[in-house]
């Protein structure tokens, strides 16, 4: 129903608010089906970073949807096509939690069985997540830097003059800035918590990440362009955003080195469990910081940019 | 002892509850943006710690509890200045809030200009 | 008790909702949004100890956050949308 509203709507500012109630409704779903680390994420991308920048990018364009010039009868058709077809799979596909699912056959017994103690890590979401399926995290790490480069490639961090520190769009809000100030730190801790403790409950490297660039955020919407980019210049972001990756990556480099497969943690210590324990810290960290900057990166590319260009 | 707890926490809940339909109504039924405001600012900063309270008086004392006080004073420091942050905007946009002094019913003169 | 409590919340949520569909300013939706914003926040601590879901204070200390950077995001987007040169203040290179 949100959804439809959200189509129907041409406010684009409505829609984006629209957006982060279905993200957080989603998020509710996702808790009630049990996967606490998926709703944590999907609370704190898509209700938190995704309606920040959505609402720059509406700031930098137009609020109002610009009608369409003539009927695409062609979209309508291809897209009724390719729906209709995905719904036909999924009538097709098996009840949620029935034991004979093949999602549920070949290697999944083995990581509900044996993580516990081939991993040692509690919360076996981030054990399949960073050692198990180290290869498909490693690679979401790089889609993540790929979009960071996207967006530097076709909107570049844009510094100009009028960006000087103490220099603010919200003016004069001392109430404000004197809550958010102390409030910042506070989000910063939180956030090394959710990193630390993604082993135990939710957590891990992409809910930290976000949770830290939130930070900065918050931090640039209240005390301006110029302050933000003074503590964190975009700069630094570049080489952070490299180096999340290329931690990642040399975790990997080291076990080949040191003889065995890519991204094999037994590598790490003369104990496979605490070489686990190592390696996933390594990797998470990895993913924290690359995921921290890119988001970072990506929202100064938006606010970098005023109006009429 | 276990009863007290209960009893407190259920007192604190319904409370809570009861604040928290008074603002959302307040968000209604008022006339105008800055009362509106001045209604679910106030109702919702006492709701949210008499709400909390009430859960934190039902969990056993643990890492929980501990997340329960958090929130509370996150709640309690970012909703007033949210709130005040959005009048303050509010104003700055050039809304000003109804003045009823026409109206004599509720002790106006009827002399100040709208 | 709890339920009768997260019966009112849901309620206010509803009344809110209705004042961001009807709100005759922008402000005015942007004051129930936030609204909404917190009482998901309690919705999400007292439903989840009902339910027994895990982590959920997390969420929520998260969505509380996510609110509050929400508002702000909004309030500097559309009501301060002037560039910062206009916004000079002395007072604030602290």
């Amino acid at each position: 129903m949100i959804a439809l509203a959200a189509i129907l709507l041409s406010d684009l500012f409505a829609v984006v608010m629209l957006f982060g109630v279905y993200s957080l409704l989603t998020a509710a779903l996702f808790m009630d089906l049990d996967a606490v680390d998926v709703a944590f994420t999907e609370a704190a991308v898509g209700a938190g970073v995704t309606t920040v920048l959505m609402l720059s990018s509406l700031h930098l364009t137009r609020r109002w949807e610009a009608l369409p010039r003539r009927k695409p009868l062609l979209g309508l058709l291809v897209i009724g096509i390719t729906g209709a077809a995905l719904v036909y799979a999924v009538l097709d596909a098996p009840l949620l939690g029935d034991p004979t699912a093949p999602v549920h056959q070949h290697v999944t017994p083995r990581y509900l069985e044996q993580g516990a103690e081939e991993v040692g890590v509690p919360n076996l979401v981030t054990a399949v997540l960073a050692s198990y399926r180290g290869y498909d995290t490693f690679g979401e790490t790089v889609v993540i830097f790929t979009a960071g480069l996207a967006v530097l490639l076709l909107l570049g961090i844009h510094e100009d003059a009028r960006m000087r520190p103490g220099v603010s769009a919200i003016g004069d809000q001392v109430v404000l800035r004197s809550v958010v100030k102390p409030l910042l730190p506070l989000i910063l801790i939180f956030g090394l918590y959710v990193q630390f403790h993604g082993d135990f409950g939710a957590g891990g490297g992409f809910q930290a990440g976000v949770i830290f660039a939130t930070a900065f955020v918050l931090y640039e919407l209240v005390f301006g362009e110029g302050s933000a980019r003074a503590v964190v210049p975009p700069g630094w972001l570049h080489r952070l955003a490299a180096l999340g990756v290329l931690i990642y990556g040399g975790v990997g480099v080291y076990s080949l080195l040191a003889g065995k497969a890519f991204l094999d943690y037994s590598a790490l210590a003369t104990d496979p469990v605490h070489g686990q324990h190592l390696g996933i810290l390594l990797v998470e960290l990895g993913v924290g910081i690359a995921v921290f900057s890119v988001v970072l990166l990506i929202f100064y590319a938006f606010s970098g940019r005023s109006r009429r260009q | 002892m276990m009863v007290i707890l209960e009893w407190l926490s259920g007192l604190c809940l319904l409370l809570g509850g009861v604040l928290c339909i008074t603002g959302g109504v307040g968000l209604l039924r008022m006339p105008d943006f800055f009362s509106r405001v001045h209604a679910s600012g106030v109702t919702e900063t006492l709701a949210a710690p008499l709400l909390l309270s009430g859960l934190l008086l039902q969990m056993e004392l643990s890492l929980d509890s501990v997340k329960v006080i958090m929130i509370l004073i996150l709640v309690l420091a970012t909703n007033p200045t949210a709130t005040h942050a959005m009048a303050k905007a509010t104003l700055h946009g050039g809304q000003r809030p109804l003045e009823f002094a026409n109206d004599k019913d509720i002790g106006g003169d009827g002399l100040s200009k709208p | 008790m709890l339920t009768v409590a997260i019966v009112a919340i849901m309620v206010t949520m509803f009344l809110a909702l209705i004042r961001t569909f009807l709100g005759p300013t922008e402000y005015d939706r942007m004051l129930a949004a936030n609204s909404f914003g917190t009482k998901t926040v309690l919705l999400i601590a007292l439903g989840g100890h009902a339910l027994s879901w895990h982590s959920f204070l997390d969420v929520a200390l998260l969505y509380a956050l996510v609110n509050f950077v929400g508002t702000i995001a909004v309030m500097r987007f559309f009501e301060y949308s002037n560039a910062s040169e206009e916004r000079d203040d002395p007072g604030a290179a602290a």
